[in-house]
């Protein structure tokens, strides 16, 4: 674009399009010039940050907030895949999640299963993290492979989980035999399923976030633990009256991200059925909400109520960033 | 990524501004030496972390009983391109289709995210208007907002726009993120000095050629970092196109997934390297550029 402008100081050839309207003017051209040049400049300097972040708001507009808004709108209507929008319901669907069994369920188990994923995964990546914050040999070696999970593909690893967690032939209960465990049905059992699934999110998600506590821990001044050191402080007590409560604002940004992410779990388990009907086992013993929105909408067509279903966990996910936001403030103002 | 590597074997060092005592380095400082525990820890880790890709290579490169084989077979088998041969030639998982798929759905968003977050991130960073602190703001806000809510209207539009099954519905979706922006506006801040733009602008420069030519270049390495995690997250989603393309026309996700739910066969050394090829790409960028990713994370710069 600048580049008529700059050849502009140089002779007519460059601009013979416009070269005629200012017609045999030849010396007054170069004033001309600036000036145009001029008002370019200030057109650029206003339009482009705008331009520049078009892309960006614009796409999220049509495909991120506009879906979000249009949940609610769906939601409070008879929309089925088939027959298409049947009319105004209010919030009858909102009523049929209330009392139905299904829903309570795929909450429970989102919940569930959420808590005995983060708890350990948060705990273990503290210890891990604590253990890799000394001087170690091949500590990059360690650190990548710590984040090896983190990178490989999730539908893939949950495949060779679902294999390693078979009842009859998985290598986890053959393991667990050699300790006189007997077989544990990790598909059948509610709880078995939680935890097998658990075991395939921490296995993830553990060595990413030893990572970030890695990085807050180095952050850490050196002499608070000489001081306490001194003053006869043993390790474990150091890591945990200096330690973790200098690392707390990551904690809760961890939680936080956790929180987002594991509420709308649905890789994991919707491959651990291995059947393709989201129905997340034969009770339902692992089915997810946002695998019952799948199923609502994708295998019955209930585009209105999955819209509800959905609604119902966006507002879940808003509920706990606020109960997380006003807990770590208070922890803060405390501290 | 250098701080972070000066920090770990000079602790005290650019931990600057702490007082001037932290000068007693005797080979490395205050930083407790690891014990045979800790190493110990470590391996299990490290063992824990491989074994189940290494798992999944081995069934792949044997035959179906492999996988219930008691005790089991640790070390991989012959039959490798036998089971290439047999992935690539099933009907049920078309998986040619679903690799080409993943990879042009994954570079295409991976390079438009760079591209649209850093022109944004730059304007948000260091051009002056109108509004910038609240599309800052509205810019954060995106990033919390959990887009599969929205999975159902987002569906009902790919009908609209005749996109359902056709390739473009996973990858126009996602062509930018809050999140890259607030990464690149973050290191844009942070990395190109004001001087520098100011001069290229005395020189003549327009906005585009500015971050065309001094903000892309000083970007790089957070370029890198962005463009990787985005074509992880793209190669990965799961959720959108089993719901938006179908077994015709998958991503490699959706392609592996036919196989492990196809009732008839549930065939170990196919679907295990189908998940070996899912997995390799991914591999191959983590070998290359994982070190920068190591380092990013331990600068506190990736959040998501």
């Amino acid at each position: 674009m600048t580049t008529p402008l700059k050849r502009g100081g140089a002779p007519p050839p460059a601009v013979p399009p416009t070269g005629g309207s200012r017609g045999a003017a030849a010396p007054g051209s170069p004033k001309g010039t600036e000036e145009r040049r001029f008002l370019w400049t200030k057109l650029d300097t206003k339009a482009s940050p705008y331009l520049f972040i078009a892309p960006f708001f614009i796409l999220f507009a049509i495909f991120g907030l506009f879906p979000l808004l249009y949940t609610v709108w769906v939601s409070l209507h008879e929309w089925s895949l088939i027959g298409g929008n049947e009319g105004f319901v209010g919030l009858d669907n909102y009523a049929r999640l209330m009392g139905d069994a299904k829903f309570w369920n795929a909450l429970y188990n989102t919940l569930g299963i959420f808590l005995i994923a983060v708890v350990p995964q948060l705990l273990i990546a503290l210890f891990l993290a604590d253990t890799l914050n000394r001087r170690l040999r091949g500590r990059t070696m360690f650190r990548m492979v710590l984040i090896l999970p983190y990178i490989t593909s999730i539908a893939a690893v949950a495949i060779v989980f679902s294999q390693l967690f078979g009842t009859q032939y998985g290598l986890i209960n053959y393991g667990l035999g050699f300790l006189g465990i007997d077989p544990i049905d990790w598909r059948g059992e509610k709880y078995a399923s939680w935890v097998a699934i658990a075991i395939m999110i921490d296995w993830r998600w553990v060595g990413y976030n030893a990572l970030i506590y890695l990085a807050a821990m180095q952050a850490v001044p050196k002499d608070v633990y000489e001081a306490a050191a001194l003053d006869g402080a043993s390790r474990m007590r150091q890591f945990w009256q200096i330690t973790i409560p200098m690392l707390r604002p990551t904690i809760i940004f961890t939680v936080i991200i956790s929180t987002i992410g594991q509420l709308q779990l649905f890789t994991e388990p919707s491959v651990f059925g291995t059947d393709g009907t989201m129905a997340g086992g034969t009770q339902g013993q692992f089915q997810t909400v946002m695998m019952l929105v799948f199923q609502e909408a994708m295998r019955y067509g209930n585009y209105g109520y999955g819209a509800a279903i959905s609604w119902a966990l966006f507002l879940l996910v808003v509920l706990f960033s606020i109960v997380n936001a006003l807990l770590s403030s208070r922890i803060r103002s405390a501290s | 990524m250098t701080a972070t590597s000066l920090t770990t074997t000079r602790p005290g060092g650019p931990a600057a501004g702490s007082p001037r005592r932290t000068r007693k380095r005797k080979g490395g400082g205050t930083m407790r030496e690891a014990t045979p525990l800790t190493y110990i820890a470590l391996i299990i880790t490290v063992l824990l972390s491989v074994f189940p890709l290494w798992w999944m290579f081995v069934v792949a490169t044997r035959d179906t009983s492999a996988a219930s084989q008691r005790p089991p077979t640790l070390l991989p088998g012959g039959n490798f391109i036998l089971n290439m041969e047999r992935l690539f030639a099933n009907t049920t998982a078309n998986f040619t289709t679903g690799l080409t798929n993943s990879l042009i759905a994954s570079t295409t968003v991976a390079v438009a995210v760079v591209f649209f977050c850093s022109l944004a991130g730059f304007a948000l960073a260091k051009l002056r208007f109108k509004g910038r602190g609240a599309f800052t703001v509205a810019v954060v806000v995106t990033m919390a907002v959990p887009v599969q809510v929205g999975i159902i209207p987002l569906l009902m539009l790919m009908d609209w726009l005749g996109w359902r099954g056709e390739l473009q519905s996973v990858i126009v979706p996602f062509l930018v993120s809050g999140f890259g922006v607030f990464m690149m506006r973050q290191y844009v801040e942070q990395t190109v000095p004001d001087e520098l733009l100011e001069a290229a602008r005395i020189d003549g420069c327009s906005t585009f050629r500015m971050y065309w030519n001094v903000v892309l270049p000083a970007l790089r390495p957070a370029m890198i970092v962005l463009g990787l995690l985005t074509f992880m997250t793209t190669w990965n989603e799961f959720v959108w196109p089993l719901a938006a393309l179908n077994a015709d026309n998958p991503t490699v996700q959706v392609s592996i997934n036919q196989l492990n739910v196809s009732a008839y066969s549930r065939d170990f050394s196919l679907m295990f390297m189908g998940s070996t090829f899912a997995t390799l790409p991914l591999l191959i960028l983590f070998i290359v550029f994982g070190r920068q990713l190591v380092g990013r994370i331990m600068e506190g710069a990736i959040k998501a």
